[in-house]
């Protein structure tokens, strides 16, 4: 192939064209070769970002083990829309147990293949935010603290889904959800402490932990490909839109989840043993409207006039981030 | 070669002779000397290969064991009382999923009040959970019970419980022959599944089922614990000409075969019924036993073929339905249809102790037809605790915790306000 030099125009997404890429560095979905792990005819919605993220970081995690990959799913979206029996959009060996136990299957499929002297064969874990952050949480823990070989996946659309969009653990402030309407005197979602289950991660020091959007796929891919060179347990907590949870255009999934980033409501970066080893800066600082605006979850903060002072709550929220995570350069001290 | 050893510790090195890969599992009272011993084996290098997880929960150790069977791994954890509660949801998708895994139940009552003594209502609480369940009268057939459990799991794909009486048997010290690695590496074969989560050959496993196919998974999970009704048997049958002694099987009668009156029981409390059985039969009474060894699945034939002449018949069991009555009663009455009189007694709940005194007391009530049968009978309860409370709130008394509400109406406080 002819030698193209590299220009990093700018295309209104910080986003480097992937053809535009050194051949070795364009995205696994390029290549002719990659595993479609999750394949075509599934039944996700229009514009789902669970299975954006799902395909992406299994066929990552497949080319990086030379597709010796096995799959324990929780219950919930991704379980449902890819195996209506008799069908499967899986192309790799994939169980799905119950909703709060993904993590201590993964576990158990670790230990199997351990002591059959198959320790070639990587086991990832997957789930969504509420069989994550609420319901898994426990069996997650016990995983990370025995630094179990897997890595566990957490799609995170903010919600439970599947169930008919009801609030989780990772459900934002003031969002609507079907049971925290916006009604009463706090409409949407309850302020709470926040759960952030990455930093939970890295309190147990385990290798690696990091989070991405399904904005910058390629920087999902490489963190799966940098959790598949390391043993023990490594988490990934992915950030994926989801159009009938949020209330949003399906063509606005990629979009939500870069404001989601450069508004600094949903920092990325990553940690190994604990320690934050790389934060992916916000490119333009922007005000957590243009993230809230576009989604019908929020739509009872603008409507029927502008609520401003909860809109300046998860502002602050932001803001936090941007200093806590050092999001912005001269911003903050970073010191997570 | 029998050895003089604690229950649990004859059950850890059984199990280690049947080579699991997977052990994973929590401890809980009185199951916690069978994991102790397994951790020992495995730390110590003398049970490889094989990877035991320390767990945080039942539901953790059951979820991992499915994970590991999937795998295609041979699996194994155990149990008791509350833990077996907790890992409930994985005990259904465990079954649910054909996965042959093994587990020691060491039978504790179920809370509240919390209580860490033997009965039967953790093991009842789940016989409607697609497990096999047998039940060990002895230290030395809950060992063998082990190695015909792994043996019949993986034949018929379908998880397997074994019951151990807690405390009563896991604690104690007798006499056991433990099976040792090369018999049972004679007798069990390695453990080949037909679909494991294995990259050469990509599979689904535990797809979403609908209406129209998920009939037919129920009813093969039934089919093949009718089919374990004749493999147990035979299993067993095996067992006593590779090993030479009989355990297991599905029933066993003591001294029936003449009887008029049969008692009918689960597990350890056989010994005791036995010596009163003995001590009836000196005075001329056609008395005997029934063991049943196995619950799940229900040996309604074996039942009703060894209790086809009886006229009376006491089920002698560890829990009950709250608000309904007995369930092995209500069991044997499914295998008995009319004919013969059934007293269900309720007995040994908690660690209460069913004495030989206790028994003897019974059989003569039911033998002078004292004891009404259409009435679910407690042995042994103390009925002026029970009246005074339930005369409190007849009176209109106000609700609170039952055991506490007994120390209150005694005139019994724990702690003043400060």
């Amino acid at each position: 192939m002819a030698e193209q030099p590299v220009k990093h125009y700018q295309v209104g997404t910080f986003v480097i064209g992937n053809r535009l890429l050194d051949p070795d560095q364009r995205s696994v979905q390029a290549r002719m070769e990659r595993s479609n792990t999750l394949t075509s005819g599934h039944r996700a919605c229009r514009g789902c970002g669970e299975a954006l993220g799902a395909r992406y970081a299994l066929d990552a995690a497949m080319r990086a083990t030379g597709g010796s990959v096995i799959a324990a799913n929780a219950t919930g979206c991704l379980e449902v829309f890819s195996t209506p029996f008799p069908e499967s959009s899986w192309q790799l060996p994939w169980i799905h147990s119950l909703f709060g136990n993904a993590p201590a299957v993964a576990a158990g499929m670790a230990a199997a293949m351990k002591a059959k002297g198959r320790e070639e064969v990587r086991v990832v874990g997957q789930a969504g935010d509420g069989g994550t952050v609420d319901i898994g949480l426990a069996c997650l823990s016990g995983m990370f603290e025995r630094n179990d070989d897997v890595l566990f996946i957490c799609y995170d659309n903010e919600g439970y889904m599947n169930t008919g969009v009801q609030r989780s653990g990772a459900t934002p402030p003031a969002a609507r959800t079907a049971n925290t309407k916006p009604v009463g005197s706090e409409p949407g979602n309850a302020f709470g402490q926040g759960k952030s289950v990455p930093l939970i991660a890295m309190a147990h020091e385990i290798p690696y932990v990091a989070t991405a959007t399904v904005a910058e796929l390629r920087d999902l891919e490489a963190k799966v490909e940098r959790a598949m060179e390391l043993r023990g347990a490594r988490y990934i907590h992915a950030f994926v839109p989801c159009p009938l949870g949020w209330g949003s255009a399906s063509e606005d999934t990629i979009k939500l989840a870069r404001l989601a980033k450069e508004t600094g409501l949903f920092p990325v970066f990553a940690a190994e043993g604990g320690e934050v080893t790389a934060v992916s800066k916000i490119r333009r600082r922007t005000p957590v409207v243009e993230y809230l605006r576009p989604q019908r979850r929020f739509a009872h903060l603008f409507r029927p006039e502008e609520n401003r002072e909860v809109i300046d709550r998860i502002q602050a929220g932001a803001d936090r981030n941007i200093a806590r995570f050092g999001l912005i350069d001269g911003e903050g001290s970073g010191d997570v | 070669m029998l050895e003089q050893l604690e229950g649990s510790q004859a059950i850890a090195r059984t199990v280690a002779a049947c080579r699991p890969e997977v052990i994973s599992a929590y401890p809980i009272s009185p199951q916690t000397h069978i994991v102790e011993g397994l951790s020992d084996l495995v730390r110590a290098g003398d049970l490889a290969p094989c990877e035991y997880l320390m767990v945080e929960s039942e539901f953790g150790a059951m979820s991992a064991c499915i994970g590991a069977s999937a795998a295609g791994a041979r699996a194994y954890t155990a149990t008791a009382s509350q833990g077996l509660l907790y890992m409930a949801e994985a005990l259904y998708n465990a079954s649910g999923l054909g996965l042959p895994i093994v587990m020691t139940l060491a039978n504790r009552a179920i809370g509240a009040p919390i209580n860490i003594w033997n009965d039967h209502s953790d093991a009842m609480s789940q016989r409607d959970s697609g497990w096999i369940q047998l039940y060990a009268e002895t230290n030395q057939e809950a060992a063998d019970l082990h190695v015909q459990a792994f043996r019949l799991a993986e034949r018929i794909s379908l998880p397997v419980m074994v019951c151990m009486d807690g405390f009563i048997l896991t604690h104690a010290y007798e006499e056991v022959d433990v099976p040792s690695p090369e018999r049972v590496d004679a007798y069990l074969p390695p453990f080949e599944p037909r679909q494991v989560l294995d990259p050469d050959e990509p599979v689904t496993i535990g797809a979403m089922v609908g209406p129209e196919a998920f009939t037919e998974v129920r009813y093969l999970m039934h089919a093949k614990q009718l089919e374990a009704l004749d493999l147990i048997p035979s299993i067993a049958g095996e067992f006593e000409s590779a090993f030479g002694r009989r355990s297991g099987g599905l029933v066993r009668g003591y001294r029936i075969e003449d009887a008029e009156t049969v008692v009918i029981a689960l597990g350890s409390v056989l010994g005791t019924i036995e010596e009163v059985v003995d001590e009836l039969r000196e005075q001329g009474v056609r008395i005997g036993a029934l063991a049943i060894k196995c619950f799940r699945p229900w040996p309604s034939q074996e039942i009703r073929a060894a209790l086809s002449d009886v006229g009376r018949v006491i089920v002698l069991e560890k829990a009950f339905a709250v608000g309904a009555g007995g369930i092995v009663g209500q069991n044997v009455r499914l295998a008995l249809g009319g004919g013969a009189r059934i007293h269900d007694v309720i007995g040994g709940l908690g660690g209460r102790p069913i004495t030989r005194r206790s028994l003897r007391t019974l059989l003569e009530d039911v033998l002078a037809d004292r004891l009404e049968p259409r009435l679910l009978h407690f042995l042994d309860l103390d009925h002026d605790v029970v009246e005074r409370e339930l005369e409190r709130l007849r009176r209109g008394g106000r609700p609170g915790p039952h055991a506490e509400n007994i120390v209150r109406e005694l005139g019994i406080v724990a702690a003043r306000p400060h």
